[in-house]
């Protein structure tokens, strides 16, 4: 297993330096001097103050020194600053993340808390009208525009029915004091269970908006998984041995037929966070994905790139443990490599 | 082969219906220049913001908006750019992925490393993420909107028919073509690529859709198709202040946007039982 984590961490490194080097490349191909995009925003300069801002930003090394510069940053937690905000750029996304990863969270439990029931319903009872409705309504899910959704559930929830609020994470006469930034723990630890209610009032409307994609594809795989774990033979030894079909299902065929579910959701938490970023837009949701919205509109490129930089560490993060836990839940991956 | 493929389609009723969903809203696209009852960038404010099926000396079936245009003009309209966006992108992709995949999969060694890791790295990046990012450095506008959306697109067929020359690659009649003294260029094209181009047809058919929606959400967030061009997206964001007065500007675009992507992915799903059902047990990534 070590020698696997080890195999497995050095197979990530050249997509970890791919990523940064894309990211680098991002900004060093934007078009205009850096420089002048600072000034753009301060005011004017004399050529003197432009020199030294060059130098501040190692603009005037080459171009491996500086990609070197940036790989070194990421390690420090150095992103650079942000041109609009004049605030370092890591701070800038600290402070958006729990926002962002909150709902994504919130999104994903609810795809999961209706994706796996109906994908087991689905699979036992095969060719049913249960069977056929499920899988329409998944294609229908994946289909969806999650920001038309938002804009229609705030349409019906919000201007028509008045049940929930149409943008921000928490109402403005809330009491809650800072914390982690994640309001739904902050409200449980401080014991405030009125902000909790808030918080979760402002979650439900987004979250809906963003769970279709992975609410389908939960379901669709659980489907095919299950029904590929139903015939195998310990199945049908359970079966034999007169385990009642409930046991059967639920307790030796689920258990292993929920593994590449497990793989693929968390490979898939990564596309949602990105897909989240327009829905943040119709919800006024203070986010990871407004905020880089927010800097290319802004052409904030330093934020810029310190936002997709983020957003696809993320990913390759997430992919490694994915990866790890599938490992450690089937000790066959492990030891395929070696053969 | 076609007809057996052509009876086992017809068997799905889904995916018939999904094509001819597609069919009426590609019609309804390329055609309306002819078949729109109204200018869709001219507005009349008198009429501005009437509801669906008011009358301002033509019907005025999907109502107007804020500036008195025809939204049922601007959905015909704006599906033009949408559709033609979606193809072009899955398009190029398909050939710049059906390429990278046939030599990274018939080359091996380390010409395979490197456009697999470089597979690796754009996977990584979500993909509005990327295509944000892009269009914010390139501006907006349609060829820039293509480059952004193709630049990590061709990722995926890469994938697929890349797995495919790996199963193909020492089967008989590509050994016998070797032994015959075929060169590399011809096993690819001639013999490889045939195999294939069932499975990138069917990627091809099943990512229209998504495209569909990137341009869509690009769109709204005013980075893609710039006003007052219309495009399903766009419409989207010109009805969003409208919401509570008015909520069939956004309503019209959006149910053609799922509508169209519906299609796709229903007729996606029955071509790719019909010709290559092995396909199905391989995840498309996003």
């Amino acid at each position: 297993m070590a020698s696997y984590i080890l195999r497995r961490l050095i197979q990530a490194l050249p997509v970890f330096l791919g990523v940064t080097f894309v990211v680098f490349l991002l900004l060093y191909l934007t078009p205009g001097d850096p420089v002048e995009l600072f000034l753009e925003k301060g005011g004017r300069a004399s050529p003197e103050e432009i020199e030294r801002l060059r130098q501040e930003l190692g603009l005037d090394r080459p171009f491996l020194e500086q990609y070197g510069q940036f790989v070194l940053g990421i390690f420090r937690g150095d992103l650079g600053r942000s041109i609009v905000h004049r605030r370092p750029v890591s701070q800038l996304i600290w402070e958006r993340l729990p926002a962002t990863v909150e709902l994504t969270l919130v999104a994903s439990s609810i795809a999961l808390l209706v994706g796996i029931p109906s994908g087991v319903i689905a699979a036992v009872r095969r060719n049913t009208l249960f069977d056929a409705t499920a899988t329409l309504v998944s294609l229908a899910g994946v289909s969806l525009p999650g920001f038309w959704l938002g804009l229609i559930l705030i349409v019906i929830f919000s201007v028509t029915l008045k049940i929930f609020p149409a943008a921000g994470r928490i109402s403005f006469a809330m009491d809650l004091a800072p914390g982690t930034g994640f309001l739904l723990l902050d409200a449980l630890l401080q014991g405030n269970w009125a902000a909790f209610g808030d918080v979760l009032r402002h979650l439900i409307l987004p979250a809906l908006a963003t769970c279709g994609g992975m609410m389908a594809m939960t379901m669709r795989l659980t489907r095919s998984s299950l029904l590929e774990t139903l015939h195998q033979e310990y199945v049908q030894t359970a079966r034999a041995k007169g385990a009642p079909e409930r046991r059967v299902v639920l307790r030796h065929a689920l258990r292993n037929a929920l593994l590449p579910v497990v793989t693929a959701i968390a490979l898939n938490l990564g596309a949602l966070l990105g897909g989240n970023m327009v829905v943040e837009a119709v919800f006024g949701w203070p986010g990871l994905g407004r905020l880089t919205v927010e800097a290319v509109k802004t052409r904030d490129y330093p934020l810029v790139q310190g936002c997709v930089l983020v957003y696809a560490l993320t990913y390759v993060i997430l992919n490694l443990l994915a990866d790890l836990s599938y490992a450690y839940l089937d000790p066959r991956v492990s030891h395929r490599g070696r053969e | 082969m076609t007809g057996r493929v052509w009876r086992t389609f017809r068997r799905n009723r889904l995916a018939l219906l999904g094509g001819v969903i597609v069919l009426l809203l590609s019609l309804g696209a390329m055609l309306a220049p002819w078949i729109s009852p109204h200018d869709p960038t001219k507005g009349e404010l008198p009429n501005r913001l009437q509801p669906p099926g008011s009358w301002g000396g033509k019907l005025y079936l999907f109502g107007t908006d804020n500036l008195g245009r025809d939204v049922f003009a601007r959905v015909l309209h704006g599906g033009r750019v949408s559709l033609a966006l979606g193809l072009i992108v899955v398009g190029v992709s398909g050939v710049i992925g059906v390429v990278a995949g046939l030599v990274s999969g018939y080359a091996g060694g380390w010409v395979d490393t490197v456009i697999q890791r470089l597979v690796d790295v754009l996977l990584a990046f979500p993909y509005l993420v990327v295509a944000i990012a892009l269009m914010g450095i390139f501006g907006p506008g349609f060829v820039n909107m293509v480059v952004a959306l193709a630049f990590k697109e061709w990722v995926i067929p890469c994938r697929i028919v890349r797995s495919e020359v790996l199963v193909f690659k020492n089967s008989a009649f590509v050994e016998a073509a070797r032994a015959a003294g075929a060169s590399p260029f011809r096993i690819l094209f001639r013999h490889l690529l045939p195999n294939v181009l069932p499975g990138a047809i069917v990627v091809a058919t099943l990512r229209v859709g998504w495209v569909v929606l990137m341009e869509a959400s690009l769109s709204f967030l005013g980075l893609g198709i710039q006003p007052p061009q219309p495009s399903w997206g766009t419409i989207i964001a010109d009805g969003r202040d409208f919401l509570f007065r008015a909520w069939w500007i956004s309503t019209f675009p959006g149910i053609a946007i799922f509508l169209f992507v519906l299609g796709m992915n229903l007729l996606g799903e029955g071509l790719r039982d019909a010709l290559d059902p092995r396909l199905s047990r391989m995840p498309i990534p996003e």
